[in-house]
């Protein structure tokens, strides 16, 4: 064998030496990604199987295959039940070898899963829920919290609006720990921003029949009616309010927990003049159209909510993090995401806090009339844009243990 | 005051819109002593059905819009009906009442399933017929057109069934099918084909309060599953075999939920259930039922 | 209602024969997790087989349907991990009263709905599990939709310590077959059969001297009281309570469980639990069509299958018999 074939040769020995032993901390030599959400009720079309296809063009578009990491794929349907959830999560992590959860729309069963994965060492990216006792009272150091929260989307809706002039308001809220969270966060917001809150009905959670609050909410004569609802409810009341000639009346309507998918479902007619907020719209820019462009075929036609968009930038990040780290060692994983800053074709720069938030500006949205939209999914016109220091939780009011 | 009447107003118009679906209930509960747990599925069928004829079927020119779909859909929901109790219900007739009523969940797990899976859970939208948009200020409330139809609509099915069902001879017939079906068949009646035909009645009225909810609630695939409890509420309380009773407990729970849920909201969702406990405590039979 | 539900019972009770099947279950159900299977699995499917035990007592020898029996698996769930979490009681006093809140439950329920007979005593039972569902979901304590989380597994008796998976999981073997046999000694003590002849035929059983409702209400009671056992147990193992265990739904699944199983056997219920947890486990993977072929499972078990599995096995030993 001549000199070249025989440094060649040592130098191929020498790669696999210094490949196996780059993958030598990777548990199983695999990176299992365990996609958790909810494929069968009220969060299917939001999260889903979109969130899986999300995952694995994340997986595919990082190339971390290509330089020689296995991944692997488990998903399932928590059904929106917390024992369900953390009976899944714990399967996955005690024999599956699941290295990572992913989404887990629905805050009951990510609050389990997130003690479960602190307790398991592993990595869990909530991409779905929406409670900030997330990186609050229940922060953990293995748990990011991506996309939005319950405290960002009541001050985002909140104060914009107040500022724009709707500063009288009038709640009509699900009566559940949720629907009050919201309704709490989002006056502290109002009354910050110098408007007041006329009243407020609490209505039980999935009622189909909104018109006796409606009219309360008419004869108040308040400036904005927030919807601190969620899901069903809320399709509900903006239909029946449509109905009843609210925003016809002269009232503007907020919604503080509302999809791209709630929009497509009510219809524009119904929708129109909604506003709320939300940290990612397909249409915004080329990059994010793309992304819709790749997506939407490979999931019906649904085009990518905030979730979706959420759990892709979060897997990319999360597989930067173990590259550079040459480690899916959960805690140290975790730390790593905080160190290093993120980038990624749908949120942009930005960067995770100490307690596990994810910093990204937020949008306040309009729901664009039937004659403004030139296409299918084409519903939102951007009303503001609220800087990603000034659109979370300041740090020290969390309550977090981690933060010192 | 003003407020007080807005809301029994749409007190009265929910207890229309109760009465209407509790009607095909009352019917195959009522009279065949079927429990059938599929009604809210049947209820989620017949808005699905309005959708598609509007959405999926062209026939040329022509939309087949609500109108259409009035009349189109309980005849499908109720063909389905009839198939289902001539394969399925019919053999357990001879059991107990609890295995129709466990073939019946059943059901409507796998209809619910299987429009889920394929239509999603956010819902489809469905728009309120032009002829219909639009409404009246009275004053103390603005009151949209559909909803002063929806009363009028129930008012029209519920006194024609109640007719049908009280004082014609074909009413008759089935109400003595019922109670004593060895005797009527005897008399040259074909009892089964009756039950059958009353059934995928029932089932159409299911269908058709499915049509009139399509342009006000979101039509989705879980549309009846928690209503499916209201509505027995409803029929138990009416008492079973009274066809006026459920109409009249339907309109008058409207009207109760109405004004809880103006002075107590949060309790607008039990107070169905306090009133069933404390009605079924003081009349066993329901408050117009005859025990059996 | 009574005399058509279909149930089949051994063509002898067969005292031995059972004594002899509950002592093979018991050592299968010892050795499983040393063989390798999941134990967590395992506990979940003991926890919801005996509910479905403790429903079945009610339903299969007591011929009472109840539409709302998981009011009492949730409501004893939520005090066990309440007073687990926040007053720090050791899980035995925990477990033991969550059991006691299902007991009470049981009592006032059961008086107000066995006066009435059939759809109506069905319907109450409905009614007021519904009332306990929005109850619940409103009240501070149970942190409504979020449930009560993170329930500290503790130490039993303050000496071993339940997060080890061995010790829990024998814990939750000895609480099942307990339950399991005091079942077994109901159902065979002059109280079960004065049951049974109520069962078969109220009227006869009065004119007899027996008072049928005051059998009733005490089968009921039981019948409350192990379901709240199962529950409060299972708010340990799982160290959660939420209010999937209050909702119709979950009454539903244990009506499931029981039919499919094989109403009013002793080992009916204990099989169809555990087969309904494992297809639920398996299926878990492909989401959306878990309500579809649960919903098939009941239509055909009541169209062809109405013995429940253990019901034609013992048909079937039956005839090979004769």
């Amino acid at each position: 064998m001549n000199a070249l074939k025989q440094s060649l040769l040592a130098l191929a020995i020498a790669g696999t030496f210094v490949a196996g032993a780059a993958h030598a901390q990777i548990s199983d030599n695999v990176i299992k990604i365990g996609v958790l959400s909810d494929m069968s009720s009220l969060y299917t079309d939001l999260a889903g199987a979109g969130s899986v296809l999300a995952a694995k063009m994340a997986v595919e578009d990082s190339g971390i295959e290509k330089r020689g990491y296995k991944v692997e794929f488990a998903s399932a349907d928590h059904q929106n039940k917390p024992d369900v959830g953390s009976a899944i999560a714990r399967q996955w992590y005690d024999t599956d070898k699941v290295d990572v959860i992913v989404d887990v729309p629905n805050s009951g069963v990510a609050l389990a899963v997130s003690q479960i994965t602190k307790d398991k060492g592993r990595v869990f990216l909530a991409v779905g829920p929406g409670s900030s006792d997330l990186t609050g009272k229940a922060c953990s150091p293995n748990t990011v919290h991506w996309a939005y929260d319950t405290w960002m989307l009541a001050n985002g809706t909140g104060t914009a609006i107040t500022k724009q002039g709707g500063d009288t308001w009038f709640f009509i809220t699900a009566d559940y720990a949720f629907g009050q969270a919201l309704e709490r966060d989002t006056t502290a917001a109002v009354t910050k921003a110098g408007g007041k809150v006329l009243g407020g009905v609490r209505a039980p959670i999935n009622n189909q029949d909104f018109s006796s609050f409606l009219l309360q909410a008419q004869s108040s004569k308040a400036k904005v009616i927030g919807l601190a609802n969620a899901g069903g409810d809320t399709t509900n009341s903006i239909k029946q309010a449509a109905e009843f000639g609210i925003v016809k009346g002269g009232q503007s309507l907020a919604g503080l927990l509302v999809f791209l998918t709630d929009i497509h479902a009510l219809g524009l007619n119904n929708a129109q003049g909604l506003i709320f907020t939300e940290t990612f719209y397909w249409d915004m820019n080329d990059q994010t159209r793309a992304f819709a462009k790749r997506f939407a075929p490979q999931d019906k036609g649904i085009h990518p909510t905030m979730v979706h968009a959420g759990v892709y930038a979060s897997v990319l990040h999360y597989l930067k993090a173990v590259e550079a780290l040459k480690s899916d060692d959960g805690t140290k994983v975790v730390a790593k995401m905080k160190e290093l800053p993120t980038d990624d074709p749908l949120f942009g720069k930005g960067s995770i806090r100490v307690d596990g938030r994810k910093i990204h500006p937020a949008y306040l949205v309009e729901v664009k009339k039937p004659a403004e939209s030139k296409a299918p999914w084409d519903y939102y016109k951007i009303r503001a844009t609220i800087p990603a220091d000034q659109a979370f939780r300041p740090l020290a009011d969390g309550g977090c243990s981690l933060v010192k | 005051m003003q407020a007080l009447f807005g809301q029994l107003l749409i007190g009265l118009i929910n207890g229309a819109f109760y009465a209407m679906l509790s009607l095909g209930l009352a019917v195959i509960f009522g009279l065949l002593n079927i429990i059938n747990f599929t009604h809210g599925a049947q209820y989620m069928m017949g808005a699905f059905i309005a959708w598609l004829l509007l959405n999926k079927v062209h026939i040329g020119d022509w939309q087949l819009g609500y109108w259409s779909a009035l009349v189109i859909a309980p005849i499908v929901v109720g063909a389905v009906g009839v198939i289902i109790e001539r394969t399925m219900l019919s053999r357990l007739y001879k059991l107990d009442h609890l295995y129709g009523l466990l073939l019946t969940f059943g059901l409507a797990l796998v209809i619910q399933g299987l429009f889920r899976n394929e239509f999603g859970s956010s819902g489809l939208p469905y728009q309120i017929p032009s002829l219909l948009q639009g409404g009246v200020n009275l004053g103390f409330m603005f009151l949209p057109i559909y909803r002063a139809w929806v009363i009028v609509a129930s008012l029209i099915v519920c006194l024609t069934t109640w007719y049908v069902i009280e004082r014609t001879k074909l009413g008759s017939y089935l109400r003595a099918a019922t109670e004593n079906p060895a005797l009527v068949q005897a008399f040259g009646i074909n009892v089964p084909r009756m039950i059958t035909l009353t059934f995928g009645f029932g089932v159409g009225l299911a269908a058709l309060a499915g049509v009139m909810a399509a342009p006000i609630y979101q039509v989705n695939p879980l549309m009846g599953a928690d209503l499916i409890i209201v509505v027995f509420a409803v029929v138990v309380i009416g008492g079973m075999g009274s066809i006026m009773g459920s109409i009249l407990t339907g309109f008058g729970l409207g009207v109760v939920e109405g004004l809880t849920k103006y002075f107590y909201p949060e309790a607008s969702n039990t107070v169905i259930f306090v009133v069933m406990v404390i009605v079924l405590m003081f009349r066993p039979a329901g408050l117009f039922g005859r025990e059996r | 209602m009574a005399t058509t539900i279909s149930r089949s019972e051994p063509a002898r009770t067969g005292g031995n024969l059972m004594l002899i099947a509950t002592a093979v279950m018991a050592i299968i159900l010892a050795l499983a997790p040393v063989a390798g299977i999941y134990p967590v699995f395992v506990m979940k499917a003991l926890c919801f087989a005996l509910f479905a035990c403790a429903f079945n007592l009610l339903l299969g020898f007591g011929g009472l349907l109840s539409f709302g029996h998981s009011m009492f698996l949730g409501t004893a769930g939520y005090v066990c991990a309440y007073a687990a979490k926040s007053w720090g009681l050791t899980p035995e006093l925990a477990i033991l009263l969550g059991t006691i809140a299902a007991a009470a439950l049981g009592t006032l329920v059961g008086a107000l709905a066995i006066r009435r007979q059939g759809i109506y005593f069905a319907m109450i039972t409905l009614a007021v599990a519904q009332m306990m569902y929005f109850f619940y979901l409103q009240t501070p304590f149970t942190h409504g939709e979020d449930g009560i989380q993170a329930v500290p597994r503790g130490r039993l008796f303050g000496l071993i310590d339940l997060t080890n998976p061995y010790a829990m999981y024998y814990t939750v073997l000895a609480i099942f077959l307990a339950a399991f046999l005091f079942i077994y000694r109901v159902i065979h003590s002059p109280f079960g059969q004065v049951l049974k002849a109520i069962r078969e035929n109220e009227p006869r059983a009065i004119s007899l001297g027996y008072d049928a409702d005051r059998y009733k209400l005490i089968a009921f009671v039981l019948s409350a009281t192990l379901a709240g056992l199962a529950g409060a147990t299972k708010a340990i193992v799982f160290q959660l309570a939420s209010l999937t265990d209050v909702h119709w739904t979950m009454s539903g699944e244990v009506v499931l469980m029981t039919l499919l199983g094989g109403m009013g056997t002793i080992f009916g219920p204990v099989v169809g639990a555990f087969v309904i947890i494992a297809l639920e486990s398996y299926l878990a993977g492909f989401g959306e069509w878990v309500t579809v072929i649960t919903g098939t499972i009941f239509v055909v078990c009541v169209l062809a299958f109405r013995r429940g599995i253990v019901g034609e096995l013992s048909a079937w030993w039956a005839r090979t018999r004769n």
